[in-house]
């Protein structure tokens, strides 16, 4: 008795409040635009019987599919984003990996507190830190006045309201969720792998690339997803550093709602992302599961 | 002493606590109790013998009630307890990893099963002091698991299993996380306080020294079956099979072909030899084969021949195991077979006389060694 | 061995300045004297007094931690009750679409959940409001309570609530007096996530707040956008203190309890 309550009530909410939600965008993304309220038709007349949901049923159509395909504002947002995600990923490890290489590597008793380090910011706003960018990167910034400062440049740069600052701002915020899997992946290697490494000849160079690297392959990889996922449906960061140049798909979806008030043509949009999703996710998934088994 | 011996099982008129009948467990397609009919009598300390993986982790947690019959039935005190569950039996369990509360002080893991009774507050603490004294940890009531050594611990979960005053306890490998000197104090202790309580014990156990020091019963299982279930001495003097003779102490098996001869058997073991003899209850037909169990230390090493025994072989020190008290030689018989042989060490090492690729005599009695069928 | 080179102190450096360096600078301007956020005009806690009688700020931040309060902790009751679902239980029909709406929340992008919960409010008709943020944000947070408390109890020693059933505790005894306090590390570490998470969150709540509820981040969403300002950042300040001193606590109360508790080990073997 107890056992059924116990998975009747968390399924019962999700079935209501993630899987409903997600048939009723589907249907949507399906409907047509209508000034009405609710902005879209048909609406199902349940009132009717079978008439009413097969005359609702033939009202569907893939016309905001079409759609997105016609404007290439959309396909262009989700390439953007596609390409701004994975450039910020490899950015991401090439600034994390260093700071999880050298915590590996700090004395035992520094490490607890290295590791709260990486993770306070993760408990910070979100917001805030995004926000943070906008008084360092802006062309009066904290930034550009120390560059003049110094002498290197004599009129401030742009960069806020650039691509640059979007991939700046990812690098931040994101960096935690890359430094720890690397960082853990990393921390639990043997040591005297790398004295044999050098014992059998190694130089220490190829002997981080012929053995550290490997082993913290799958540390890696789980970074990486961690941050390229999120990423691509990403909304604050391009709308607040990006400016209106940056196209990412997040932001895309935002405005078509907020502003255009067009939910089919927005949910057409999130259907999209979600299929564009699914591919790094099933992979970030299997490698998760492999990794899994591999520790058994 | 006087005493009358304890051997419940030996009386037709003694009614066993634990009856097993015909008792199948399977865990999908793995047989992990085949057919097993047994019964455990009051007050007796039982131990389940044998290899990991052979059933008897399983045969006690049915007990226990945290597994059920696939097939027949287990009744304890005569009723059937396969529809109770766990928390409503008379049974408690010592767990290896003794499952101690870690949130909870010693003195509230011990009075945990009395609490959920709905026992009165004094009643309780009157029983908890009780245990405390019988496993002498009066001074550890209030700490925490961790904050006490293992002896301690291990004390902490017998005291725990035995408040509730259980009909049988079980004990799932209860030594097995302590080191050998502290095992071997703890093993009389636990014989103590079964004596004390008048408990009945099933105790399992893959360490046959163990079972052999605390058990009135032993019985050694291999495979899901019980192969033979006896007295200490009876399993290790009268093995029912070469299973048992070589998985209980170290025994050499000699096979051979068995010939009636006088009271026992002669044993044709090697071609040109002369055979072996071995007085034996088991009834053999001529040449049927048979396996001859020798204990090492009923085996005596000599550099001459001995005139006053039967069986006499010769051969070749091929090893020796220095065990501190005991040494064990390795002999190889000019027939080719390896034969062990015990000696004490009752000299200093330089005045010992066998080395390496001596020749020497081996001998034993018509009735040191044990005929098997299989 | 493990080296500690020159390159590692260099990168930690260098790291450590990129992670902390924006925030430092964003809670020293927030005691600037001046309006024009990037001119030090001397010190001054004026922003800060700005802030507090600001009562759209003192407004926002009620709901948000009413929303956060009741959402955590809704979610941190459903998240451990999934993660026993997962843990424990074995197979029910639907377990498969069970466990992929647990972790779907996780990588679903925040956009997609909230426009799908607004579109399902307006077509059950319910009003957009405090109570809708809290439905929604208790659905994406109930998944992170779900995989923090599912992790412990996959090491969790099962053999510790079959002794408390052996000692005669029913089934539901045995989970509130053995496994619950012994996983209450865990479910309170799921609490404060899904906590910070309904805190910190923009864009499902700015889809599902509706006009009559205004949560901080949409707050500071609406002023941000305007560009960089004082107010703002007294507010972060104030926020990443808090975070600060809860985080910075409660690793120093974790470290403490573990030294202590080595130490008891330590002499508890010895005698």
């Amino acid at each position: 008795m107890g056992r059924v309550l116990l998975v009747a009530l968390p399924f019962a909410w999700l079935l209501a409040l993630f899987l409903v939600p997600f048939l009723i965008v589907l249907k949507i993304s399906l409907s047509d635009t209508a000034l009405a309220i609710p902005p879209y038709t048909p609406t199902l007349e349940l009132s009717e019987g079978w008439a009413g949901i097969k005359a609702f049923l033939a009202a569907l159509d893939f016309e905001n599919f079409i759609f997105l395909t016609t404007d290439d504002l959309y396909w262009k947002a989700y390439l953007s984003s596609l390409r701004i995600a994975a450039l910020s990923t490899v950015l991401t490890l090439l600034v994390g990996y260093p700071i999880a290489y050298g915590m590996a590597n700090a004395p035992d008793h520094w490490r607890p507190t290295l590791m709260m380090l990486v993770i306070l910011p993760f408990w910070t706003s979100f917001l805030i830190r995004v926000y943070s960018w906008m008084g360092i990167l802006s062309s009066e910034g904290y930034l550009n006045q120390f560059l003049l400062w110094l002498g290197l440049i004599s009129t401030p740069l742009t960069i806020l309201n650039t691509p640059a600052a979007v991939y700046i701002g990812i690098v931040y915020t994101y960096l935690p969720f890359m430094i720890l899997p690397i960082y853990s992946s990393l921390e639990r290697m043997d040591g005297s792998l790398l004295e044999a490494a050098e014992d059998l000849g190694c130089s220490r160079l190829s002997a981080f690339w012929l053995v550290t690297v490997p082993l913290s392959k799958n540390g890696i990889i789980a970074g990486c997803f961690l941050v390229f996922i999120p990423v691509i449906g990403e909304f604050v960061i391009p709308s607040l550093l990006g400016g209106s140049g940056t196209l990412m798909i997040g932001k895309v979806l935002w405005e078509e709602f907020f502003n255009n008030r067009d939910w089919p043509v927005a949910s057409a949009v999130a259907v999209i992302l979600l299929l564009i999703l699914i591919v790094p996710i099933v992979l970030f998934q299997l490698n998760q599961q492999k990794q899994r088994e591999a520790e058994e | 002493m006087g005493q009358t011996v304890f051997e419940p099982w030996n009386d037709p008129e003694a009614k066993p606590l634990i009856q097993f009948r015909n008792v199948t467990k399977r865990f999908g397609d793995f047989i992990a109790i085949d057919n097993q009919t047994f019964d455990i009598y009051e007050r007796e300390f039982f131990a389940l013998l044998g290899p990991s993986g052979c059933g008897k982790t399983t045969m006690m947690r049915m007990l226990a009630g945290f597994e059920k019959p696939t097939e027949g039935t287990i009744l304890l005190g005569g009723k059937d307890i396969a529809p109770i569950p766990p928390n409503k039996r008379a049974v408690n369990m010592m767990f290896q990893s003794y499952a101690l509360f870690p949130h909870l002080s010693v003195w509230d893991n011990i009075a945990f099963g009395l609490k959920r009774d709905g026992k009165p507050k004094d009643q309780i603490a009157a029983r908890v002091d009780e245990m405390l004294k019988l496993t002498r940890l009066e001074k550890f009531a209030r700490r925490k698991p961790h904050q006490i050594s293992g002896g301690q611990r291990q004390r902490v979960a017998l005291a725990r299993s035995l408040a509730k005053a259980p009909k049988l306890l079980l004990l799932d490998e209860p030594l097995g996380a302590l080191d050998a000197k502290l095992r071997t104090a703890t093993q009389f202790e636990l014989m103590d306080i079964q004596e004390k309580t008048g408990t009945t014990f099933v105790i399992v156990t893959h360490d046959q020294e163990e079972a052999m020091t605390v058990a009135s019963r032993v019985a050694v299982m291999d495979n899901g079956r019980i192969i033979q279930a006896d007295t200490p001495a009876r399993i290790y003097e009268n093995p029912n099979s070469v299973y048992v003779a070589d998985f209980i102490g170290e025994v050499t098996i000699l096979t051979g072909k068995a010939q009636k001869s006088g009271t026992g058997y002669a044993i044709h073991y090697a071609e040109g030899a002369a055979p072996l003899h071995a007085e034996s209850e088991t009834v053999f037909d001529n040449g049927e084969t048979c396996h001859l169990a020798l204990r090492p230390e009923k085996v005596a090493i000599s550099a001459e021949r001995p005139e006053d025994r039967r069986n006499v072989v010769q051969g070749t020190i091929i090893d020796i195991a220095y065990l501190g008290n005991l040494s064990t030689y390795h002999v190889r018989l000019d027939t080719g077979q390896m034969v062990k042989a015990q000696m004490a060490n009752t000299r200093r090492l330089a005045l010992r006389g066998f080395t390496w690729e001596d020749r020497v005599w081996l001998s034993w009695t018509d009735t040191a060694a044990v005929l098997l069928k299989e | 061995m493990r080296r500690f080179t020159w390159f590692n102190a260099t990168s930690l450096t260098l790291g450590f300045a990129f992670l902390y360096l924006p925030m430092l600078i964003l809670i020293i301007y927030s005691f600037n004297a001046s309006r024009l956020v990037t001119v030090w005009a001397g010190f001054s806690t004026q922003w800060y007094g700005t802030l507090f009688s600001n009562q759209g700020f003192i407004d926002a931040a009620k709901v948000t931690l009413k929303v956060a309060v009741a959402s955590s902790t809704v979610a941190t009751v459903l998240g451990t009750m999934a993660a026993l679902v997962l843990v424990r239980v074995g197979r029910f029909p639907g377990r498969t679409l069970f466990s992929g709406m647990i972790y779907a929340p996780l990588v679903m992008p925040e956009v997609i959940t909230g426009l799908s919960l607004l579109l399902l409010f307006i077509g059950i008709g319910l009003d957009r409001g405090v109570f809708t943020i809290i439905l929604a944000h208790t659905t994406f947070s109930m998944a992170f309570v779900a995989v923090v408390v599912s992790s412990r109890l996959v090491s969790f020693d099962r053999s510790l609530e079959e002794a408390a059933l052996d000692l005669g505790a029913s089934p539901f005894d045995a989970f509130r007096l053995v496994t619950l306090p012994i996983i209450a590390p865990a479910v309170i570490s799921g609490w404060l996530l899904a906590f910070t998470l309904s805190l910190d969150d923009l864009v499902i709540a700015s889809f599902t707040a509706g006009p009559s509820a205004t949560t901080l981040p949409i707050k500071i969403w609406s002023a941000v956008r305007l560009g960089v300002s004082p107010e703002i950042n007294a507010l972060s300040t104030i926020m990443i203190g808090i975070v600060a001193v809860g985080v910075i606590s409660a690793s120093l109360i974790t470290k403490r309890a573990t030294l202590r508790r080595e130490a008891e080990e330590r002499a508890a073997v010895q005698g």
